[in-house]
């Protein structure tokens, strides 16, 4: 038996796919909690249909999961698989689009019968039609070899096939020197109610990892050392997971119970999940009878002093439009969240685009204004929720916080922060009459502004003398009465302007990273493009171009000193994924000639893409 | 047993400073009198008192009322009150609505504030017409009516609001009408006391665009053989001499009838605790039109578990199990590693 060789390598991408039913996403998650424990940095990119189980073996029920780990710092999981791991021939087939020559193929070489090759529309083998020539396949009965080592623990075989995609975690294990333990405890845990289920896997995996080492099939065995990363404590972590712990903490930070109205709607639901359980914190959540309901009751709980949240996604965005209004109006602090996802309508739901930069900022009705924020990366989403909390509570404003499916979905590890270290914002509620009438004595106005801010006393309901009435009718300038005078209408339209427009003073400034200070052009992005911007960015500096990059987290207002950074640059390229709204913006507000770089095909930008982008612009193509 | 003695109030300290705008005639100032009126005696004070409304002339209510008020959007009141009353179970909280807010626009947060049992008390001023829009066909007006928007006669099929209700498992349902100071707030009392939701249909009159359309009924004239008043534990009858009666059908179903020696023993009595809704429902069905005999008082009324309470408690049990909620550990709960 020969041995393979062991060869290290700088970073591999992985991609798993299979169909929906074959636990692709379970398998790319284990891989990547492996390798983060391991010590690689990682990326992460689940790609998958919005129905729950589409027609087995078919193009349209393939379910993907890609990974990037690496020795270094990346920021995306990767243009291309370096290795697709096919479970079945549509898994093969609805990839072979984003694969290089020379990338390794691992088949199920079981799943390719007639019927399942007819299901995902090929109509002779690709295994055996030469037209895999350009790639390096390996072909292994995967649910062969997995039926056979369950039979033994008494498994049936239609139970066992359903272990094959731990044969094939056993199998990448193996092939990336992946540590085991963790692996096979972590599925006696989980899998500790059903023993055969949990034999099955515990068979299957093993079985995988041993046909590596046997089979003689790959000559070759890689291994990615561990990243430099900064000294701390770090956890692996969704978007979605980071944006519900940062509310909680801005809960815990601002004293104030943390109150969230939601209806379910995919990619944001699991917001909601993920704060369901968190009771023990002191939150409560509301599933609403709909999406104006949500942000309803989260409007009712902030003016009763809770910290009033509301997630979505798009649809339910143009759902909760007028209810923002009365935010606005009212002016009560409330977050929203949109983990955006391609549109219009019901468009693509699990897909990613950066679309409602324009409904988030003017959706709605009359002169509006709102704060809107954008995360950069999944645990980003932890700390944009804490400020937009913090600014709702400081502002009394709604702010509104775009995610997006990526972000929600994907993973990077994250450096858990010291909790003591995290800042404190408490509801400053008014506490007594704040204006004196001729006569001395004293009233409670609620439209009396801190000079400051601009903002409004907060007082809900429960302090003597401070009873008062409000609502969407536009109010008088400082008592806060029903008035219809246009010039005292004009004034607090101004006011409510100025109060959103006064924000740009309590967010950091726009930072730029330009290494040589005199770059050709600005990149200049906006939220979950910040991985992609950064990884082709870094390739274009490679090739030797100047390239300076800046990501805008903070899109109402704009940091203060943007138009001064765009003022440096010649060029300035916007790559968003949409057909070009903050360049839009930045030409309408600061007449610069930024070029948009847009993508709207229900994923990232690649790095390649970028480079291009970048490339086109010098070149003076775009 | 609180010890903190509730400030004896008059009608007087719960009326606002704001100048009451709606049409003179209008039902909504009996309504409006009938509440300020009944304040003093409910035992709450000002500040811990909430009155949320939607869109509409009813919806201005909460300006006139010296307590905490929001006025809010068209329908979504019972919305914002659940989301109010959940985190705020200390607050007396009332909705105040009319039959276009929280039966067309509003109508799903209504069903859905009724059958989760939110403590809040929400009150319908039913006009059976658009006011604030200056007059057109409402949920409830009845078919063939002739508005600006339907000249040549409306072809909806009207709601019953008390039959809606109870089809959305409400715990409270009564109706009163604007024209009996004494029974709105016997009726409101009792709304507000009863834990959970609770729903009051408010007969109201709009002068200005639908004038008298419950004059057959509520008139003083009319009142003693056209209100059937509905009371607990009692045979249920009516006329100027309770000459009338409710009768069963074999079906469920119920009747008017005059009472006879033959048929007396059958009247039905009325029992709004009982559990299930049939009978209410039953008895809602009476209202037919304006000019038929038409129950008035509490439907339904039977206790099971309020929303916000449950909430807490399941707050309450997941701290008693995990402790109060700790950031640093939560933040390490999917597992952490540590780089040196």
């Amino acid at each position: 038996m020969t041995k393979a060789t062991q060869t290290t390598i700088k970073n591999v991408v992985l991609r798993f796919a299979g169909d929906s039913g074959d636990g692709m996403q379970l398998t790319g998650e284990r891989f990547t909690s492996i390798s983060a424990v391991f010590g690689n940095d990682l990326a992460t990119f689940p790609d998958f249909p919005a129905e729950i189980r589409a027609p087995a073996g078919t193009l349209n029920g393939v379910s993907s999961f890609q990974v990037q780990i690496s020795d270094h710092d990346i920021t995306t999981a990767g243009d291309a698989p370096d290795v697709l791991i096919a479970m079945n021939p549509a898994g093969l087939r609805a990839n072979m689009a984003i694969l290089e020559p020379g990338a390794t193929i691992i088949v199920n070489n079981d799943a390719f019968d007639e019927r399942s090759l007819t299901k995902a529309g090929y109509a002779d083998n690709p295994l055996s039609d030469g037209s895999l020539g350009k790639y390096t396949v390996y072909e292994v009965p995967m649910t062969t070899i997995t039926t056979e080592v369950c039979k033994e623990a008494g498994v049936k075989p239609r139970d066992a096939e359903r272990s094959k995609n731990f044969f094939a975690l056993g199998l990448v294990s193996w092939l990336y020197s992946r540590p085991i333990d963790s692996t096979l405890a972590w599925i006696e845990a989980r899998f500790a109610k059903n023993e055969l289920v949990k034999q099955a896997n515990l068979r299957a995996f093993r079985a995988g990892y041993d046909f590596g080492e046997t089979a003689e099939l790959f000559d070759a065995r890689y291994e990615v050392a561990k990243s430099n990363f900064a000294p701390g404590e770090y956890t692996n972590i969704t978007g979605n997971t980071a944006m519900a712990w940062g509310l909680i903490a801005a809960a815990k930070q601002s004293e104030l119970p943390l109150f969230l109205g939601s209806y379910p709607i995919t990619p944001a639901s699991d917001i909601l999940h993920e704060l369901s359980k968190r009771k023990e914190f002191g939150v409560r959540t509301f599933q609403a009878e709909d999406e104006i309901a949500g942000i309803a009751a989260a409007i009712g709980a902030s003016y009763g002093g809770a910290l009033g949240i509301t997630t979505t996604s798009g649809p339910g965005l143009d759902l909760k439009s007028e209810a923002m209004g009365l935010a606005v109006s009212l002016e009560i602090p409330l977050v929203i969240i949109d983990v955006q996802r391609a549109g219009p309508s019901t468009g693509i739901p699990t897909k990613v685009e950066q679309t409602d930069l324009m409904a988030a900022l003017y959706g709605r009705h009359g002169e509006s204004p709102v704060p809107v924020f954008a995360a950069l990366t999944p645990g980003d989403c932890f700390y944009v929720a804490m400020e937009a909390a913090r600014v709702a509570i400081e502002y009394r404003t709604p702010v509104i916080v775009l995610s997006d499916a990526y972000l929600a979905n994907g993973t990077e590890p994250w450096l858990i922060p010291d909790v003591a270290s995290l800042p404190s914002f408490g509801p400053n509620f008014a506490s007594g009459p704040n204006h004196e009438l001729a006569d001395g004595t004293m009233e409670f106005w609620p439209y009396l502004r801190d000079p400051d801010t601009l903002a409004r006393p907060w007082a809900p309901p429960g302090m003597a003398g401070l009873e008062h009435r409000v609502g969407g009718l536009e109010k008088s300038d400082g008592p806060g009465n029903v008035a219809y005078d246009g010039l005292n209408h004009e004034r607090m339209t101004q006011l409510r302007s100025n109060k959103v427009a006064g924000i740009a003073k309590s967010i950091a400034p726009l930072e730029v990273d330009d290494p040589t200070g005199d770059g050709e052009v600005l990149v200049l992005g906006w939220g979950g493009t910040y991985g992609s911007i950064v990884a082709g960015v870094l390739r274009s500096r490679a090739r030797g171009r100047k390239v300076a990059h800046a990501q805008l987290r903070h899109l109402n207002p704009f940091p203060s000193n943007l138009g001064e950074i765009l003022s440096k640059y010649d060029k300035v390229l916007v790559p968003e994924l949409n057909l070009g709204q903050l360049s839009r913006l930045v030409r309408a507000e600061y007449l610069v000639d930024a070029k948009v770089l847009s993508k709207v095909q229900g994923s990232p930008f690649r790095a390649s893409e970028i480079e291009s982008g970048i490339e086109a612009i010098l070149g003076g193509a775009l | 047993m609180s010890t903190v003695e509730v400030p004896l109030t008059t009608r007087k300290d719960w009326a606002s400073d704001q100048e009451v705008r709606w049409c003179p005639g209008c039902g909504d100032y009996s309504i409006l009198a009938a509440m300020q009126g009944l304040m003093p005696d409910l035992g709450i004070r000002r500040e811990s008192t909430v009155f949320v409304s939607g869109i509409g002339c009813a919806a201005r209510f909460p300006y006139y009322m010296n307590t905490y008020g929001v006025h809010t959007i068209h329908g979504r009141a019972p919305a914002i009150a659940t989301g109010l009353a959940m985190s705020r179970p200390d607050l007396n909280v009332f909705v105040i609505s009319g039959d276009g807010d929280a039966l067309s626009i509003g109508g799903n947060h209504l069903i859905h504030a009724l059958r989760r049992n939110v403590n809040i008390t929400i009150m319908l001023f039913n006009n059976r017409i658009y006011g604030l829009t200056k007059g057109q066909y409402s949920p409830t007006s009845e078919t063939g009516k002739i508005t600006k928007s339907s000249p040549v006669g409306s072809i909806d099929q009207p709601f019953n609001p008390v039959s809606l209700a109870l089809g959305a498992e409400a715990s409270f349902v009564a109706r009163t009408h604007d024209m009996d100071r004494a029974h709105m707030q016997e009726t409101f009392r009792r709304a507000f006391e009863h834990q959970g939701s609770s729903l009051v249909e408010v007969y109201q009159n709009c002068n200005v665009f639908n004038d008298a359309a419950f004059e057959g009924i509520t008139s003083k004239e009319n009142r003693g053989s056209m209100l059937i008043n509905l009371n607990h534990g009692q045979a249920i009858t009516f006329g100027a001499e309770q000459e009338f009666g409710v009768f069963k059908n074999a079906d469920g179903s119920v009747f008017t009838d005059r009472i006879t020696d033959a048929n007396r023993a059958g009247i039905l009595v009325h029992d709004e605790n009982v559990v299930d809704p049939a009978s209410a429902f039953a008895i809602s069905r009476l209202t037919h039109s304006d000019h038929e005999p038409t129950p008035m008082g509490v439907f339904r009324s039977v206790q099971r578990g309020e929303f916000g309470s449950a909430a807490t408690a399941q707050i309450v049990q997941a701290q008693a199990n995990k402790g109060s909620g700790d950031l640093g550990a939560l933040l390490r709960s999917n597992g952490s590693w540590t780089i040196q």
